[in-house]
């Protein structure tokens, strides 16, 4: 039995009828049990579609195709609809950035904790509600009882995302995606959120993808990020790794805004970001870059393996992975 | 220009405006179209089915030079040829509903006008008006005052535009009240612009668009209504040749001459169906809210 | 809530009065009723006389102040033609009009909503294309013209349904699915558009997310939320229809008040009017207000204020 919990390869993402664009190409990444994943990137890097795709929570009109996504050895891409159905909530769950707008307005929070717990454990109203008490209790939401006869507008937003977390957990996933779980909120109530998830992956034993463009926030809580650009991984690493020598171009800028005393010679962080269309021809991160060469322009770079643990897309790196010479 | 052209593009304008070109085509070109008179009676014709064939004679409004003429929708109660009081019918029915539209638009929008920029007792009284008249049904509103006061074209004409001079009322006050708000009029003030100015300059271009909309579902609405009207007898006089008028004299025959009530039916159907879809297309050009 | 209310009522009793008074106003200007009454050859002294018994040689106000007076004691004066009781001319035909809109109604809401969802669930297929046509025909053409064709068809040519009257089942079909069309396709349209935005929030992708089959994500998640724009809509629909249901009872020789009130027009019979008028705008103040709360009932956040 691998240790990875989760093995993706070769997924592409399209959209749109007559014009198809290509939203995402060629991802491939593993997540081991246990560890928690970080993948960063700006908006429209394809990190939340390819996260949304493993569960086929894609939006109409888009499409992905996959060689291989396995799940705890089982291909997520040839299940059921009702074998979908089951693996949701159950084994992969998700928590979404906008908690106000994933819940559903009309409905109590109880009855949307309860209804995960009746369809997944097949537990009693009483046992559902019991439970449901419980886990709001363990993300820290006062006098539970009360608040799940509550409507979401009743919340605050940290609150909100609490229950929403809650929410997730009530079918005991071994999966946890928390896509973007504080963009939405209140910088004060953030660091709360991100311990919360931390406090409870170490109760329960969960694995956790971490998406979102905050790449600081991952030097705190991530084993391993993976750095997306344009709907492609341009860099795979161990945080610890990725954090000392980032060896993509984009991974350094996004390093160096983040470092205060960043070397002003970085051009591409004060570039603002134009659309790239992910299936074009070269480095879809070439216009920025400021170390792009010719053959940046014209072939797109290839994965490739360094140090045994470490995967980057550059031409600019030689074999050992250290920078080569001249832009 | 370019505004023109993004109409054309979208395919609901488009047929709606292709309809819409048609019906008023034919309306301008009644006298040439229609193969008899509209009001000639024929006693001796009454009641013929769509494509009969009758002796043609001067009395019946008939081409001069024909030896035959023929009936291709059939004859009504009288026999009046119900094709050419088709052709006619569109240009009352274009003509009511069009000046019907064009009072409600430019006294709702006075009454909008007014009651935003003065507020205080004109706003509450014509809040108040427009509660009123909302509370029952307009049809029901319509009947009565053209019962009580008498029917006749000038009548129906003002009682449609009674029917929809609210919406533009609302419009006009929504725009008067947030250049209000904008300080303009101070300003305006300021650089010594009247408020007749100010209203022209500021206030009308941006309800323009707006108006038009809600301009065309009035007069698909109008065409509608002055059907029903006529049809209940309270609305334009018998013998004018309009659709409405059609559907009144067809209802007494339905069992026997069903086509005198049936085409005129389709006719406001080809022409309502024009002016919505005109309308939704226009509509959806100004306010860009994509996927439907 | 309460003042909120009482506010409400208050301002709807006002508008009831500027209805009577004006509905008043316009009947007294429209002509003399005793003209209607007597025959050609009678005198001016009996003119006079009837004009006193009937109290209509006093002041236009003292007749309004005595008319509402009664009004709020059940009395709405007699018919000028028919020497009834209008107040037992309304009772009489009233329960007819409400069994006809209700059934209309109830068909146009029911159908309109499960249309609507139809069409929203089999997006661009030609289910989808079908409501939207059937739409567009309910809205394009007369209502009272729709009638007559279908009577042509199940009346004339398959001689299944009765063409006029009331009675039984069978004569409420077609007034009721006449009067029900317009607004049916409105509703329809508009579910179809509710629904569709539904579909595409983000609950609905938390809801499926969390493994929930598709109908519960649709019947317990998505309908709820669709209902909200079909409540609003329905108490402007009900307005409209009650217009229509003048024309469609006319059409159908259905005795209810809708025909009764456009005879009494053309008769000159106003009081009978007046007393339809009040009843009607009194029916609609009721359904406003019914709607306000069901809406509040439906939607929680509206609650709070």
């Amino acid at each position: 039995m691998s240790a990875s919990i989760l093995e993706v390869e070769g997924l592409s993402i399209s959209f749109g009828g007559a014009t198809r664009r290509q939203l995402v190409t060629d991802v491939s990444f593993k997540v081991e049990r246990g560890e928690a994943l970080g993948i960063v990137g700006e908006s429209g890097s394809g990190k939340t579609l390819t996260m949304l795709s493993l569960l086929r929570l894609l939006p109409r009109g888009a499409d992905a195709r996959v060689v291989r996504a396995c799940f705890d050895g089982r291909d997520l891409f040839s299940l059921t609809p009702a074998a979908l159905q089951d693996v949701r909530g159950r084994e992969i769950a998700v928590v979404f950035q906008d908690p106000l707008t994933a819940l559903n307005p009309v409905l109590t929070i109880g009855r949307q904790i309860t209804e995960v717990l009746r369809r997944h454990f097949r537990s009693s109203a009483a046992d559902a509600r019991r439970r449901a008490v419980e886990l709001l209790a363990n993300v820290g939401i006062p006098d539970p009882p009360l608040r799940l006869r509550q409507y979401p507008h009743e919340f605050s937003g940290g609150m909100r995302q609490r229950v929403t977390i809650a929410m997730a957990l009530a079918g005991e996933p071994r999966l946890l995606i928390a896509d973007e779980p504080t963009t939405a909120l209140d910088v004060t109530v953030q660091a709360d959120i991100v311990t919360l998830i931390q406090r409870l992956q170490r109760e329960q034993g969960l694995t956790v993808i971490w998406v979102t463009h905050d790449l600081a926030l991952l030097a705190r809580i991530a084993d391993r990020v993976l750095v997306m650009y344009a709907g492609r991984v341009v860099e795979d690493a161990p945080a610890a790794k990725l954090f000392a020598a980032p060896k993509h171009p984009y991974a350094r800028a996004l390093l160096g805004s983040i470092r205060q005393d960043a070397p002003r010679r970085n051009r591409a962080t004060s570039i603002p970001l134009t659309a790239a269309d992910a299936g074009a021809l070269g480095c879809p991160f070439a216009p920025r870059c400021a170390e792009a060469r010719d053959q940046c322009r014209s072939v797109s770079p290839v994965l490739k393996v360094y140090g045994g643990d470490t995967r980057a897309a550059c031409w600019a790196l030689d074999d050992d992975g250290a920078r080569g010479a001249g832009s | 220009m370019k505004f023109l052209a993004s109409l054309y593009r979208s395919p609901q304008t488009r047929t709606g405006l292709i309809l819409l070109t048609f019906v008023v085509l034919v309306a301008l070109a009644a006298p040439l179209l229609a193969p008899f008179s509209p009001v000639n009676v024929d006693p001796s014709g009454r009641l013929l089915p769509p494509l009969s064939r009758v002796l043609a004679s001067s009395t019946q409004g008939a081409p001069a030079h024909a030896e035959t003429a023929l009936h291709v929708l059939g004859t009504d109660s009288v026999g009046r040829d119900v094709l050419s009081r088709l052709i006619y019918g569109s240009r009352l029915s274009l003509t009511v509903g069009f000046l019907a539209v064009l009072i409600s638009a430019v006294f709702g929008s006075l009454v909008g006008c007014l009651s935003g920029y003065w507020g205080g007792w004109v706003e509450a009284l014509s809040a108040w008006l427009i509660d009123v008249q909302l509370s029952f049904p307009f049809l029901l509103l319509a009947i009565f005052l053209l019962g009580a006061l008498g029917g006749g074209t000038l009548a129906v004409v003002l009682v449609l535009a009674l029917g929809t001079w609210v919406n533009y009322a609302r419009i006009v006050r929504a725009q008067v009240l947030s250049i209000k708000h904008q300080g303009y009029v101070e300003a305006a003030h300021a650089t010594g612009a009247g408020t007749l100015r100010i209203l022209f300059v500021h206030i009308l271009p941006n309800t323009l668009s707006p108006i038009c909309v809600v301009g065309s579902f009035s007069m698909a609405l109008a065409i509608l209504t002055e059907a029903g009207l006529s049809f209940l007898g309270v609305g334009l006089d018998p013998s004018t040749p309009s659709w409405g008028t059609m559907l009144n004299d067809g209802r007494d025959y339905l069992l026997t001459a069903w086509w005198i009530a049936t085409m005129p039916g389709i006719a406001i159907g080809v022409t309502v169906l024009g002016v919505t879809l005109f309308g939704e297309g226009l509509r959806e050009l100004l306010d860009p809210r994509g996927l439907r | 809530m309460f003042s909120f209310a009482i506010g409400k009522l208050l301002r709807a009793a006002t508008v009831l009065l500027g209805v009577s008074f004006l509905t008043f106003i316009i009947g007294h200007a429209s002509g003399d009723p005793v003209l209607l009454m007597v025959r050609g050859d009678a005198t001016a002294q009996q003119k006079a006389d009837l004009r006193h018994s009937l109290g209509l040689d006093r002041p236009v106000l003292t007749q309004y102040a005595s008319y509402v007076g009664n009004a709020l004691r059940g009395d709405l004066g007699i018919s000028y033609r028919q020497r009834i009781a209008v107040g037992q001319l309304i009772r009489l035909r009233l329960p007819n009009s409400l069994e006809l809109a209700g059934a209309a109604f109830t068909t146009a809401i029911l159908l309109g909503f499960a249309l609507g969802i139809l069409a929203a669930l089999n997006r661009d297929r030609v289910v989808d294309h079908a409501v939207a046509g059937l739409s567009i025909l309910g809205q394009v053409v007369p209502g009272f013209w729709l009638g007559l064709m279908l009577v042509l068809l199940f009346a004339v040519h398959w001689q299944i349904l009765p063409v006029s009257g009331s009675g039984d089942l069978a004569h409420l079909v077609l007034p009721a699915i006449t009067l029900a069309l317009p607004t049916l396709g409105r509703m329809a349209r508009l579910v179809r558009a509710g629904m569709l935005d539904v579909l595409n929030s983000d609950y609905i992708r938390t809801a499926r997310a969390k493994g929930l089959s598709e109908r519960q994500v649709l019947l317990g998640h998505a309908a709820k939320n669709a209902l909200l724009p079909l409540v609003t809509q329905a108490g402007l629909e009900f307005g409209d229809m009650v217009g229509s249901a003048f024309i469609i009872e006319t059409v159908f020789a259905w005795p209810g008040i809708g025909r009764m009130v456009v005879n009494a027009v053309l008769q000159r019979d106003f009081l009978v009017v007046q007393g339809c008028v009040l009843v009607t705008a009194a029916g609609f103040v009721v359904i406003n207000l019914t709607v306000d709360l069901l809406y509040a009932w439906i939607d929680p956040r509206v609650r709070g204020r």
